[in-house]
């Protein structure tokens, strides 16, 4: 363990921790793959916040009569439709524009409900320990004993299709991941002397969890954050694909590549480019995601 | 018909006999597991073309391609001139299936009508409830237990049912496949093993294929019965490829690994219509589309109103839209391949200025309303909410302010015929037996208001026609009342008649003798191979 | 070791009961009702609802259906279909073997592909092949499964021809089950042809379910190589003159493989995640696309049931798996 590390970082002064993410940062941006990933998210986080200026058309718009055309550069392409259009002729470049907010927020919303979530649950968990511990560590049990494609999708079921209750159920799904690393986290960090030191000096019990010992989970927390980021991603589009997720006509990845699924063989652009975005940007997080473990992991920084 | 099945299963015995035939195989890609194979409580069409017509027939049959009922394991019937008696004649020497499993010592008769019908109504028959939470969901939806009072038998060969009252269309309905006649000694032999259950997976009919096998949602097969007495089917063994998917069923029909399929996505239909190897059948559904507006709710009970509504839409636009050329629109109620349809009745004419007007003329200024949709796809609608979607674009025209709503599907039904339902509501209908009565008393009756009746409407003249033309037992008049109740829905408007969706089978063209049904039956008995 | 044992099931036993009162429960908050649908657009008269309430169970206090079901669970009875009217007990005993079956040999692949490219990755660390490989599973890691079967099924079944577009085995081969895998059971009737085709079948479903575990097992097995090539016992291997690739198999692999086999483990409950969208878009007779389709279905006794039974069949395999491990690596043992 490095010895930035396991100082308090809150009560540090600044220049240290400008000194960890510059080293930390030295590390990142050694990793190509990690900063080409970084460099797609990025451009997927403009077209999100700018897809209304960006986007040729406005996603719902139904061209009547330029149904299923395929893109500008095959034969039959129209170059007004650069990734050609759907079912109903709406341009499949704008949808997937827009897409790009669709999975961005899912991401965000979710991993910020599950991350929050997990984190309380995993605090008090591995603070108090005893039955409170023994009670929030069973119920992440029971929750992690079913496949987690399968208890979304009877969550959604439950809650009824729509982009809002998929993002609520994947994030109930993925909460347990936080609440075991943060709970380990704890349980570790627990008896350092730091802790003890800051105990001596009076702190509370939240002072302790929050601004003591939580800022020294951080490092496992993003990378674990970074997955679950991909990981609602892909399950939300699974839950579109099986009609269970964002309902038509939202240009969600999933639900575009659900809907589109009849024209596989008529028409099988409709069906390749949401799925190659899906695949893209998942790929640009975890390439971000292995960069930040590598960077923030001191285990692997040493071979 | 009659010579082609005979000519049919002349040419199957003769290339019997030729001994050169190699067992023939069909595979038919169906689109969902069946429930089970008892005819009697199952209710999808899938489990109607896994059991009732593959391996069973009723006293009544439909004609092959039509609504149209002939005589089955009946060989004909006698309505008495009160109308309360109708008496079977039942057809001689039809033998039950013979399988590892059952061998029967007697030929079908009377005994075997009277338990196949006695198990659905009478509490205390052994197979009443011999499955768990059993139900018995045609008898009861076909309202069977209100007009059958009792079945008699006369002797081995004749039945008599007693009615309550007249009812034109029961034969029709023991042409259904709740009318399936099932093997009473088998029952009786399976209640004597202590196993009824196996009456709904080891199946005995009189039809023209028996069962060998069924890998659970995988693969179910039949064997040609030799003794049926339409004469053996061409087809030696066949077997029901079990896949859901669309998509999929098309891949396997383009791949050769199915003969036929049901029920293609729209989408499909003209690269399958491309395709030189396939042939695509096509033909109007017994379905309709419609909208119902609860004409107790103001300012709906207005028939201006509803007319200057259903006038604002451009039924046609929608129907190109969502069905995708699958769907006709539809003026009248009832689809135009049944009989009694009035093709003098003139449908709305799609007019913003009109529609204007006519509201104005109501009073109605500043409408907002609900409008309903489905959550699911269904046959007669394939994408509610898109048709929702356009109609809200089309009221906005004349000043009408629609919001969607939509609930999940079965509390979707309960809220719409709920008392005091708030705006018009989307639903449909597809026909179980082919009789007018079946769309009109169902769905427009006032003994339907809070059952299947979900626009509240009671019209005392057009209660009058549908029950007269349900008593009466001459076709001709039957018309003549049917058509006229259509004039008065039409003028009355309690429902937009949206659309009729078409139905598609797409099949390999070696595939010969396929008449495809409009109550979306796969039958096989005619069907023959050519290599 | 015994006593670890005995712990271990101890701890499940809370959890077994947290996971039956949780199936009950999600079936009970789901909407709809299922006498309803199964009416159909027939719908059906407040009277004979109530009767077939009654007749169903649904009139009962909850806590005492729960009790009730419970009571039934614990002799075997796992309730009746509303739609077949088969136990559910039944219903999956047929159809899980398709899923293991497919299971089973996307967890070969995973393993017999993945294993040896981390290990190469590993041993030629930063070379083009080790980009190369880590490269290929990132992406398939991050792939979204439904979209790569559609896109596996458009070309070598659809274009190229090559393969089967659905199903177990061609329909030409009849074989009543004896164990349920299609493979085996061919084998058993000595069906050469029938056993091709049944492999035939397996290959699309195969890659499909086997992408993502074969991306994590080649990626955990890489690192896992990583650190135990650093540890000084290789080092001291090597130093003492042996060759590298007899350090490589002898000392490195067997020590790395350890995590590795957990991870294996592991892998059961995202292989029925998985199950879900591949034996859908498969038409595959197995648990998960039955268990969808009743979702869909509101067949109330099979989400319940099948719920559950996936949930213990999971919970005893991560069992197995951890116990396993502790006879592999004593020290977990003592914490």
């Amino acid at each position: 363990m490095m010895t930035d590390i396991s100082k308090p970082a809150a009560s540090g002064p600044k220049s240290a921790r400008g000194a960890a993410f510059a080293e930390f940062w030295h590390y990142f941006s050694m990793n190509r793959g990690a900063v080409i990933g970084l460099a797609v998210v990025a451009i997927f986080i403009v077209l999100a916040l700018f897809a209304p200026w960006i986007a040729p058309y406005v996603p719902e718009q139904q061209f009547r009569g330029f149904d299923k055309l395929p893109p500008a550069w095959t034969n039959g392409g129209d170059p007004r439709f650069f990734l050609g259009t759907d079912e109903v002729g709406r341009d499949i470049l704008s949808r997937l524009i827009h897409g790009a907010r669709y999975s961005l927020t899912i991401g965000l919303v979710v991993v910020s409900i599950a991350a929050t979530v997990g984190i309380i649950l995993g605090l008090l968990a591995g603070y108090f320990r005893g039955w409170v511990d023994v009670a929030i560590m069973r119920v992440m049990d029971i929750i992690l004993a079913f496949p987690s494609l399968l208890l979304a999708l009877v969550l959604v079921a439950i809650l009824g299709p729509g982009l809002v209750n998929a993002m609520l159920a994947i994030a109930l799904v993925l909460q347990p991941h936080f609440a075991r690393l943060v709970r380990a986290s704890v349980m570790a960090e627990k008896n350092r002397e730091y802790v003890t030191s800051a105990k001596m000096a009076g702190a509370g019990h939240l002072r302790l969890m929050g601004i003591t010992i939580l800022p020294n989970c951080l490092g496992p927390l993003i990378v674990q954050a970074t997955l679950s980021f991909s990981n609602a991603i892909l399950d939300a589009a699974a839950l579109g694909f099986l009609g269970m997720g964002a309902q038509p006509p939202t240009p969600e990845w999933g639900t575009m590549l659900a809907k589109g699924r009849e024209f596989i063989s008529s028409a099988p652009w409709i069906v390749t480019f949401p799925g190659l975005a899906i695949l893209i940007t998942v790929l640009a997080i975890n390439l971000i995601g292995d960069g930040l473990r590598d960077a923030l992991d001191p285990k692997l920084k040493r071979s | 018909m009659k010579l082609m099945k005979s000519l049919l299963a002349a040419t199957a015995i003769l290339a019997l006999a030729a001994g050169a035939a190699q067992a023939k195989q069909l595979v038919f890609c169906s689109e969902a597991s069946p429930a089970h194979f008892d005819p009697g409580p199952t209710t999808g069409g899938n489990d109607f073309d896994a059991s009732a017509h593959t391996m069973y027939d009723g006293l009544a049959a439909f004609v092959p391609g039509s609504t149209d009922v002939e005589p089955g394991l009946a060989e004909s019937w006698e309505v008495s001139p009160d109308g309360l008696e109708i008496t079977f004649k039942l057809r001689a020497g039809v033998k039950f299936h013979t399988q590892p499993y059952f061998t029967p010592t007697r030929d079908f008769n009377a005994d075997d009508v009277i338990f196949s019908f006695e198990r659905q109504y009478k509490e205390d028959n052994p197979y009443f409830a011999y499955l768990a939470n059993l139900t018995w969901d045609y008898y009861q939806g076909m309202d069977m237990p209100r007009y059958v009072k009792e079945i008699v038998k006369v002797d081995d060969l004749t039945v008599k049912f007693v009615l309550s009252e007249p009812n034109a269309p029961m034969v029709a309905n023991l042409a259904m496949p709740f009318g399936s006649i099932v093997s009473k000694e088998y029952a009786d032999q399976l209640t004597a093993a202590g196993t009824p259950e196996l009456l709904s997976t080891q199946p005995v009919g009189t039809g023209p294929f028996k069962f060998v096998d069924y890998q659970l949602d995988s693969v179910i097969r039949y064997a040609a019965n030799e003794e049926y007495f339409g004469g053996k089917p061409a087809i030696d063994d066949l077997i029901f490829a079990i896949t859901p998917d669309q998509s999929v069923r098309a891949q396997k029909l383009i791949a050769g690994e199915c003969d036929i399929i049901p029920y293609p996505a729209p989408a499909d239909v003209p690269m399958l219509q491309a395709n030189e190897n396939l042939t695509v059948l096509e033909q109007e559904g017994l379905n309709i589309g419609y909208m119902s507006y609860n004409v107790t709710e103001a300012p709906f009970d207005n028939v201006k109103v509803r007319k200057a509504l259903s006038m604002a839409i451009d039924k046609q636009a929608i129907v190109d839209a969502v069905y995708q050329g699958a769907g006709q629109v539809a003026k009248n109620l009832i689809p135009p391949t049944m009989w009694s349809y009035n093709n003098t009745v003139a449908d709305d004419t799609y007019d913003v200025e009109g529609a204007k007007a006519l509201l104005a003329e109501a009073g109605v200024t500043e409408l907002t309303t609900d409008l309903w949709a489905m959550p699911v796809s269904r046959p007669y609608n394939p994408n509610a909410q898109r048709v929702a979607e356009m109609i809200q674009a089309d009221w906005a025209a004349i000043g009408v302010t629609a919001n969607i709503v939509t609930y999940e599907w079965t509390e979707y039904r309960e809220r719409g015929k709920a008392e005091g339902r708030k705006g018009p509501f989307q639903i449909g209908w597809t026909g179980d037996n082919g009789d007018p009565d079946n769309f009109f008393a169902t769905l427009f009756s006032c003994s339907a208001i809070g059952v299947s009746n979900y626009s509240f409407w009671c019209n005392e003249e057009f209660e009058d026609l549908i029950q007269k033309a349900k008593v009466t037992a001459d076709p001709a008049e039957r018309t003549a009342l049917y058509e006229q109740a259509q004039v008065i829905f039409k003028a009355e408007e309690p429902a937009l008649t949206l659309a009729h969706s078409k139905v598609f089978v797409p099949m390999n063209k070696r595939v010969t003798g396929f008449v495809q049904s409009p109550l979306g039956d796969h039958v096989f008995d005619n069907v023959d191979v050519t290599e | 070791m015994i006593s670890y044992i005995f712990r271990r099931l101890l701890l499940i036993v809370p959890t077994v009961i947290g996971i039956s009162i949780c199936a009950f429960a999600f079936v009970r908050l789901l909407p709809g009702d299922p006498i309803l649908a199964m009416a159909g657009e027939h719908g059906v008269t407040p009277e004979r609802y109530e009767i077939l309430k009654e007749a169903f169970g649904y009139n009962l206090p909850i806590w005492q259906q729960y009790l009730n079901y419970l009571g039934s669970v614990l002799t075997g009875d796992f309730g009746v279909s509303l739609g077949t009217k088969r136990p559910v007990l039944n219903e999956f005993m047929i159809l899980f073997p398709a899923t293991v079956e497919l299971a089973l040999c996307a967890i070969l692949l995973a393993t017999l592909v993945g294993i040896p490219a981390g290990v190469l990755a590993a041993v030629r660390r930063g070379s083009w092949l080790d980009q190369g490989t880590m490269g290929l599973a990132l992406t398939g890691y991050s792939m979204p499964i439904f979209w790569w079967g559609l896109l596996l099924i458009m070309f070598f079944s659809s274009y190229l021809g090559w393969t089967p577009v659905s199903g177990r085995i061609a329909l030409n081969f009849f074989l009543r089950p004896i164990t349920g895998f299609m493979t085996i059971d061919s084998l058993l009737y000595g069906n050469w042809p029938a056993f091709v085709s049944a492999l035939r079948h397996l290959i699309l479903p195969t890659v499909v379910l086997a992408t993502i575990p074969l991306a994590v097992i080649a990626r955990q097995t890489r690192s896992a190589m990583l650190e135990v090539l650093g540890d000084d016992y290789v080092r001291t291997a090597r130093a003492k003159g042996l060759s590298p690739r007899r350090v490589i198999n002898v000392h490195a692999l067997r020590n790395a493989l350890i995590p590795v086999v957990t991870t294996i483990g592991l892998q059961v409950g995202a292989l029925m995640a998985g199950a879900i969208l591949t034996e859908t878009i498969f038409s595959w007779p197995g648990i998960g696309k039955w268990m969808i389709e009743s979702i869909l279905k509101r067949d109330y006794p099979v989400v319940q049931s099948g719920l559950l039974l996936i949930a213990l069949i999971i919970m005893a395999v991560n069992l197995i798996v951890d116990l396993l491990y502790a006879v592999i690596n004593p020290r977990i043992r003592v914490r």
